[in-house]
């Protein structure tokens, strides 16, 4: 048995009060918790794995979208190329904001991080090696006196009685799945995204647990149609990272060369290509000084191969395209204001858990806007959360409620529930290209018809003494982000950025602003009232 | 997956225990940690990479396991590999971060990509 949602925490809890909890040890949970601490706040950290090495950022090579102030047309012509690929969707004011904290903010982990010089002498800073940046991450808030709980995944949102948020509690799943319990002054949720249980490099824990909490809480998410995008990968390899393949030739089963030059459409390309049938790649095109600094580069690129007796760049191998989810897509969280706040009270939100349709518009946010926004996100959600905390001041002793439910709580009978073949479920809906690469109408429908029946599975059933709960929290939140994804897909009835849809190739000037959904057994669609525009000024956002 | 704790080799320090973002692995009193759900394992390598000792071995195949010889993969010099590449402990100063250059590869592929074909 995990938690005892409607009594108060068993004995053997472990129970801790903080100004702001942190749930997320990926990078934008680790820079919240670095800003909430810097402002002399209590935090606590909670993380499903292992703060460090857990979230997708910590077996990848994040660049960060950079721009220094000087010369201030660096800056402008940063904003202009992203507005031209955000589809009406973005807002400068936002990407200006982010540019600038990104700017600010990322070299004060020196401390811990030894940015490289690069050819022209100068400290790099905006490409930074996964493992070593979470490593630092880590230290810098170790050093700033924050709790770290690895391994103590969160289950359930608390509220206090006048519904704002006030703590979270799960299990520690390394100490026998003890309970855990913390109550706070405010939440910054930043859980991460899903790739739907691709093997999308260091997903696996991302099933969009922050989804599901934020939405029990109220909250509404935006963004979640832009889900599309899919990244290049050898064949049964979890290996994602692309910088080799900027110069891949690809062939199909008959050996004959694809038409798919490196561009914005290489990956429809080669996915139409592997609709017909295998699909094979040799990276003899890349420059050969490059090959000889690859290890140094990226350390884990070469691992499949070395491990497999291929030589990519002699030998031809099958490859394969991984689902990024919400990962390099957008949706999250819709943000409410300039902390990060959401539309719940004393609730915060940061990087993949949050829309980032600010900032990344209609287009994958890809690995250089998304890292910046987790950066930026997570330091105004920390400030955001010490602030709100502060001003709720003596609520601690208040009661908490908490807010789980499907997977918890079975709303009837409780009984087995088959959560390999829901999980199953869920992919086949989202990993296949014809199905979310390649939208139609009617696809999406007979999607959301199977999630709709997953759904109803998870959340009718599962729950209870003979329920691993870990593992019924994590389908829950698979299947509603899911359906939160396809239902939006559906809405949107015509092709913007990464959102294509077959049987509406086209932009509808109508559908220029941002979609928010929200619900469970039902889930709503409406379009959100503001236009995105000049939104906040710069300075308003700039620290 | 994760295949191998090569056992002479494992100080039972229980780093990888700690740090497996999918909690594979369980600890054993006084002896190496046992690989106690493999299906979990999310092959992101990253247990390797703090393992000081070089004892453990991810084969890169993420949908099934592989099975592995452990005297072949001690000798075949793979153990330890990503440590050092990456610069970690006493490897650190000997192998560079050039993380860096990535920025270039793209931009030197774009403008191939864009330079008309060279035959």
């Amino acid at each position: 048995m995990a938690t005892t949602p409607n009594r108060e925490a068993p004995p053997d809890t472990f129970e801790r009060d903080a100004d702001v909890l942190v749930i997320g040890g990926g990078m934008a949970g680790a820079w919240a918790a670095a800003a909430a601490a810097a402002e002399g706040a209590a935090v606590v950290l909670v993380d499903k794995g292992y703060c460090g090495t857990s979230g997708v950022t910590a077996a990848a090579g994040p660049g960060h979208w950079w721009a220094p102030p000087d010369p201030p047309q660096a800056r402008e012509t940063a904003i202009r190329n992203r507005q031209a690929i955000a589809f009406g969707l973005g807002d400068p004011a936002w990407m200006y904001a982010v540019l600038d904290q990104t700017w600010r903010t990322l070299p004060t982990l020196g401390q811990h991080y030894r940015f490289p010089i690069d050819d022209r002498g100068q400290v790099n800073y905006r490409a930074v090696r996964g493992p070593e940046y979470m490593r630092a991450l880590r230290a810098l808030i170790e050093e700033r006196g924050v709790t770290v709980l690895d391994h103590s995944p969160a289950l359930e949102l608390l509220a206090r009685p006048d519904g704002t948020i006030g703590g979270a509690q799960g299990l520690q799943r390394q100490q026998a799945n003890r309970p855990w319990r913390v109550r706070a002054g405010a939440v910054v949720l930043a859980a991460g995204g899903t790739s739907f249980l691709s093997h999308l490099l260091g997903a696996r824990t991302n099933t969009g647990d922050g989804y599901l909490m934020a939405a029990e809480a109220g909250a509404e998410l935006s963004g979640m149609e832009f889900t599309a995008a899919y990244t290049i990968a050898p064949e049964r390899s979890t290996m994602t990272r692309t910088m080799s393949y900027a110069f891949a030739t690809y062939y199909d089963a008959d050996g004959r060369e694809i038409d798919a030059p490196f561009g914005p459409d290489q990956t429809e390309r080669i996915a139409r290509a592997l609709l017909a049938g295998p699909v094979t790649c040799s990276l003899h095109r890349l420059p050969a000084d490059i090959q000889a600094r690859l290890p140094t580069i990226s350390p884990n690129v070469m691992l499949p191969f070395d491990r497999w007796g291929i030589d990519p760049y002699r030998q031809r191998f099958a490859v394969t395209l991984h689902t990024d989810g919400t990962i390099r897509g957008i949706g999250g969280v819709k943000v409410a204001d300039r902390d990060c706040a959401t539309t719940v009270p004393g609730l915060f939100v940061a990087g993949d858990n949050a829309s980032r349709e600010l900032v990344a518009g209609a287009s994958s946010g890809g690995g250089n806007v998304n890292s910046a926004w987790a950066l930026s996100s997570g330091t105004w959600a920390g400030r955001g959360a010490v602030a709100f905390a502060r001003r709720a001041g003596g609520s601690a002793t208040a009661r908490l409620k908490p807010l789980g439910r499907a997977g918890l709580h079975p709303v009837a009978s409780q009984g087995p529930v088959d959560v390999a073949a829901l999980r199953a479920a869920v992919r086949s809906e989202m990993q296949p290209y014809d199905k979310n690469l390649f939208r139609s109408g009617d696809r999406l429908i007979r999607s959301r018809q199977a999630l709709d029946a997953a759904w109803r599975l998870i959340a009718d059933h599962a729950g209870g003494h003979d329920t691993n709960p870990l593992a019924a929290r994590e389908t829950a939140a698979l299947i509603a982000t899911a359906r939160w994804s396809v239902t939006a897909a559906l809405a949107r009835d015509e092709s913007r950025g990464m959102h294509r849809r077959e049987d509406r190739p086209g932009l509808n000037p109508a559908l220029g602003r941002r979609l928010l959904v929200s619900g469970f057994d039902d889930v709503w669609i409406r379009p959100d009232e503001a236009l995105p525009g000049p939104g906040l000024h710069a300075r308003e956002l700039v620290a | 997956m994760i295949e191998l704790v090569i056992a002479e080799r494992c100080t039972a320090c229980n780093a990888c225990v700690a740090v497996c973002p999918t909690n594979v692995f369980d600890a054993v009193a006084a002896g190496p940690p046992v690989i106690a759900r493999q299906a979990d394992c999310q092959t992101c390598f990253m247990c390797e990479l703090y393992c000081r000792a070089d004892a453990l071995y991810v084969a890169p195949d993420c949908e099934r396991p592989t099975p592995s010889d452990p005297a072949a993969i001690v000798a075949s010099g793979l153990l330890g590999q990503y440590r050092r590449d990456s610069g970690w402990d006493e490897w650190a100063e000997r192998y560079p971060n050039e993380q860096w250059l990535m920025e270039t590869v793209f931009r030197r592929a774009a403008e191939a990509a864009k330079a008309p074909p060279s035959l």
